[in-house]
């Protein structure tokens, strides 16, 4: 389960950090202190890392009315908007990855009951880059033609002051707190991920708050040996919660694979409403936390996850004195 | 080769779209089928096919069949991975890639595709994925490749929704917007459709077992057909095997066109 190979045994707990104090908390501190009512939320990742053991600290905690905003909301939206969670939806593709629709999303927009914003992948990620470099909007070569124009009264189009050529534009988005689970953080938040980026830089920069969730937590001089893979600086971190399995039943390169049992499974637990909430009950609100959760996947199961290794070519950064 | 052999309608579909893509071919690979004949065309035909992922994934090698856009087994071994940033910006808009592989709820007449919603958009029959990238592929590639099975209600005159610009109303309203490329081919269970000058969609082949009759009673407007509409060759052995055996020996995407 450990990629670390290179740096000796991490010691965070004992170690004087010189990026400033641990934000190391529990998860059910760091959502209860960073996550309100009404939030707009991203929890972000692409397929990969997607931050579900924080989802279900969100459900258990009982948080209403949020806005949730994610490229895919995937399942770990669809369990939020089926426990109540949501007030509307912001996205660009909504279905269960390679199997299906989302149900619970799908028959509360089919029934009139949850608002939506939707946007392009592209317009997704360029709104959080506008948001993240502090414009207010940005402009796209796309959009134009599609009815997302007509129905999203949010996407306009500018005049280009150098050709006069109309441009399309999706306004900034800064979301009130993003979720990015990485595969390995220090113990103030700086978090290195391999494998799919996905958006969660531009999230994480284009957030007030940023709750940082993490496979482990390693030294700082383990982050330091490799900084080119440091895509949030601990800056941006409010919390770091260790949770390993944070990210099932997405993956986390390296560590798991997805469990694509379970996305097969999701599209019969969430087609029957009775079955959907018994699910809840069961596996989030009958459980403390992650460790609890994953305890009751049979091993075999668990174990039948994790990939052989494969290590990448190691890079030289040299020493400069 | 004879037409003796046992094989699916989705079988056909998936070779028929695969022999489209040229050796040295960037292709931006969308969810599902187009996965399916992008990975059989790389190991056949196209072993230079650059597979780009709409997750930030640059010449991707899979060992096997991905099972979303964003499969770990996508990494692994590929060229380079991106933020979705940047593939969309550096790469798509760029106009760095030169074929759009993109699925459809339907598509009409001038190559539009939905697949946002059956109905109306606020209380719709049925809500579907919604774009995905799809609008922004059809937008900044050299060409789209469109796969779909081919049934009345998936062929209307006008979509429900344009989800994804085609041709628009013809080839010149695409161009008044200044958008490059548009479908090139519409790839179904029973034929391959081309476009003419105008961008008007027409029957260039069947499928083997396929007849025109059958395709026009599938398509929801008055489907212009060529002259000499050909037929193509149907599935090799060793597409099959390697569609079967090597791709998706469980039919997890063949199974659905059965």
């Amino acid at each position: 389960m450990t990629t670390n190979s290179v740096m000796t045994n991490p010691s965070s707990e004992t170690e004087a950090s010189r990026c400033g104090p641990s934000k190391v908390m529990s998860m059910t501190e760091a959502i209860s202190k960073y996550v309100r009512d009404g939030d707009l939320l991203y929890l972000a990742g692409f397929t990969h890392l997607i931050p579900f053991a924080a989802a279900h600290e969100i459900i258990r905690q009982g948080k209403k009315d949020l806005v949730l905003a994610r490229a895919t909301p995937d399942l770990i939206y669809d369990q939020m908007i089926a426990a109540g969670c949501a007030r509307k939806v912001i996205f660009s593709w909504a279905g269960n990855p390679g199997v299906g629709p989302l149900r619970a999303f799908r028959k509360k927009v089919e029934a009139g009951e949850l608002e939506i914003e939707e946007y392009t992948h592209f317009g997704t990620v360029a709104r959080l880059m506008a948001g993240a470099g502090g414009l207010p909007f940005f402009p796209l070569k796309t959009n134009t033609g599609s009815d997302l124009v007509k129905k999203n009264p949010s996407i306009k189009s500018v005049v280009c002051p150098y050709t006069g050529r109309e441009i399309s534009v999706v306004p900034a988005l800064n979301p009130d707190v993003a979720v990015i689970h990485v595969q390995r953080a220090d113990a103030t938040g700086n978090g290195q991920i391999w494998g799919i980026v996905g958006e969660q830089r531009e999230a994480a920069f284009a957030s007030k708050r940023v709750i940082l969730t993490t496979e482990e937590i390693v030294s700082e001089d383990v982050i330091r040996s490799d900084p080119a893979r440091t895509l949030i600086p601990g800056f941006l971190v409010s919390a770091v919660v260790e949770e390993p399995w944070g990210a099932h039943p997405s993956y986390a390169q390296g560590y798991y694979d997805r469990d694509n049992q379970f996305y097969l499974e999701w599209e019969a637990i969430s087609k029957d409403e009775a079955r959907l909430d018994e699910w809840l009950r069961e596996w989030v609100f009958g459980v403390k936390g992650r460790r609890e959760y994953m305890s009751k996947f049979e091993s075999s199961r668990v174990l039948s996850l994790i990939p052989k290794s494969q290590y990448s070519a190691p890079v030289d950064y040299g020493i400069y004195l | 080769m004879t037409d003796e052999r046992e094989y699916s309608p989705g079988e056909m579909m998936v070779v028929s779209a695969a022999r489209l893509l040229e050796d040295g071919d960037r292709v931006l690979v969308g969810i599902g089928l187009p996965n399916l004949a992008a990975n059989l065309a790389k190991r056949l035909h196209a072993p230079n096919l650059v597979l780009f992922y709409e997750a930030g994934v640059v010449d991707a090698a899979p060992a096997r069949l991905p099972l979303s856009i964003g499969d770990p087994c996508l990494v692994t071994g590929a060229v380079s991975v991106c933020s979705m940033f940047d593939l969309f910006y550096l790469y798509l808009q760029r106009g760095l890639v030169d074929v759009g592989f993109l699925g459809a709820a339907q598509v009409d007449r001038y190559g539009n595709i939905n697949s946002t919603v059956i109905g109306e958009y606020e209380r719709p029959k049925v809500r579907l994925g919604g774009s995905g990238g799809a609008c922004d592929i059809a937008l900044s590639c050299r060409k789209t490749l469109i796969l779909l099975p081919h049934a009345k209600r998936r062929f209307p005159e006008k979509v429900d929704f344009i989800t994804s610009p085609g041709y628009l109303g013809g080839r010149s309203e695409r161009e008044a917007l200044g958008f490059r490329g548009g479908p090139e081919a519409v790839v179904t269970d029973l034929g391959l459709l081309k476009f003419d000058e105008n961008g008007e969609m027409f029957l260039y082949a069947l499928n083997p077992k396929a007849t025109v009759e059958q395709i026009l009673e599938n398509t929801g407007w008055n489907l212009k057909v060529a002259d000499d509409v050909k037929v193509l060759d149907p599935p090799t052995d060793e597409e099959l095997r390697i569609l079967r055996e090597e791709l998706d020996p469980n039919r997890v995407y063949l199974g659905r066109l059965d």
